[in-house]
């Protein structure tokens, strides 16, 4: 069985792509048949995330509009077997991503045998992120615990309602799962950043993970490599964790708490 | 965190964050599903009501609830205390 996970925001540059490939090398390093689909079209950045630009031949349009077969548009990744990127097309034409196209690659994709399809949805509400989440049977709302992206979560809550083939169809409704990133313990022990509980009570819905903030997360895509093969970070670990979850283990939140540090390192910073 | 921001605590914001989150969220979910003309409805209703009570625009709720087969739209309006709105 092969699952579509949407991942989304509506606010933008709180994390989808770094969480898409994160999540994506995650479920491959596990053994699974992973494909995970840019669909930010005209800014394509996955392929950078991932390590993967200068290998791009053809993209995500090319395969809609038949200048290629799916399998000349997938870039294998050079670190996971069982890894496959396929990148957003630089077209201006915000257009050129039609239902029935997704719709044809998905389902050659299913059949091909992979076991996860993560799609990186654009920013926004407009047609690349509606179609990143059309086909979707489970949602990751990555969210910042700041204003203006949970309430803009909120609203792609009720999309994935009320816009997606499974709420059309009157299916079982797109599982939705949020996942906090940039989340600092320290800003939060002093009330100045709202808790996980806090977001979770808002929106009501359940949290897969949540990422701390830091700074590696920044060194990772500046590299090319998706921060959870950091097996060192913090950040890493906590993706580790929400892929575990996202597969089914009961996994305890972690680094939720500020870590000890000396009277010196709080005076002269560090 | 370096010196001065060691003695400059940084004010605790988070509780009114979540507040007025609280109540945003409350408000767009409550007309989500609902027709394209409840928040225009919602400002009109407000500005009559406004011409003879002095009522907050936050004091108006208007929310539409769907029961099988029909749908109750329904209004409440929280006047102030005697005396307040003069």
């Amino acid at each position: 069985m092969s699952e579509i996970i949407v991942v989304t925001s509506g606010k933008g540059g709180v994390g989808k792509t770094t969480t898409s490939a994160s999540i994506a090398c995650g479920l491959a390093r596990r053994g699974k048949r992973v494909a995970v689909l840019d669909f930010d079209v005209g800014l394509r950045n996955l392929d950078l995330v991932m390590g993967c630009e200068r290998r791009v031949v053809y993209d995500f349009v090319n395969v809609i509009n038949g200048d290629c077969t799916l399998k000349q548009a997938l870039i294998k990744d050079k670190r996971i077997d069982s890894l496959f990127v396929l990148a957003a097309s630089q077209t201006r034409d915000k257009e050129a991503l039609s239902r029935e196209g997704v719709r044809r690659v998905l389902d050659e994709l299913i059949a091909d045998g992979f076991d996860y399809i993560v799609c990186d949805s654009p920013a926004g509400i407009e047609k690349g992120a509606h179609l990143a989440m059309y086909f979707a049977d489970r949602a990751i709302v990555v969210v910042n615990p700041e204003v203006s992206s949970v309430r803009d979560s909120d609203r792609i809550l009720g999309l994935l309602a009320s816009k997606t083939e499974r709420a059309e169809k009157g299916e079982s409704p797109v599982k939705e799962h949020l996942l906090l990133t940039r989340y600092s313990p320290r800003r939060v022990g002093s009330g100045e950043m709202m808790s996980v509980d806090d977001v979770k009570e808002i929106l009501g819905i359940e949290v897969i993970g949540v990422i701390p903030e830091s700074p590696d997360v920044l060194s990772a895509s500046n590299a090319g490599t998706p921060v959870i093969l950091n097996s060192e970070s913090d950040a890493a670990m906590a993706y580790e964790d929400a892929v575990a979850r996202l597969l089914g283990d009961t996994v305890p939140l972690r680094f939720l708490e500020e870590r000890k540090r000396g009277f010196l390192a709080r005076v002269f910073g560090g | 965190m370096g010196l001065l921001a060691f003695f400059r605590r940084s004010p605790a914001t988070a509780s009114l964050a979540k507040e007025r989150l609280r109540i945003i969220v409350a408000q767009e979910r409550s007309t989500r599903d609902g027709p394209d003309y409840l928040p225009l409805l919602r400002r009109e209703l407000l500005e009559v009501i406004r011409k003879y009570v002095n009522v907050d625009p936050e004091a108006i709720q208007i929310n539409l609830e769907r029961e099988d087969g029909h749908e109750v739209l329904e209004l409440s309006v929280a006047l102030p205390e005697k005396g307040a709105a003069e």
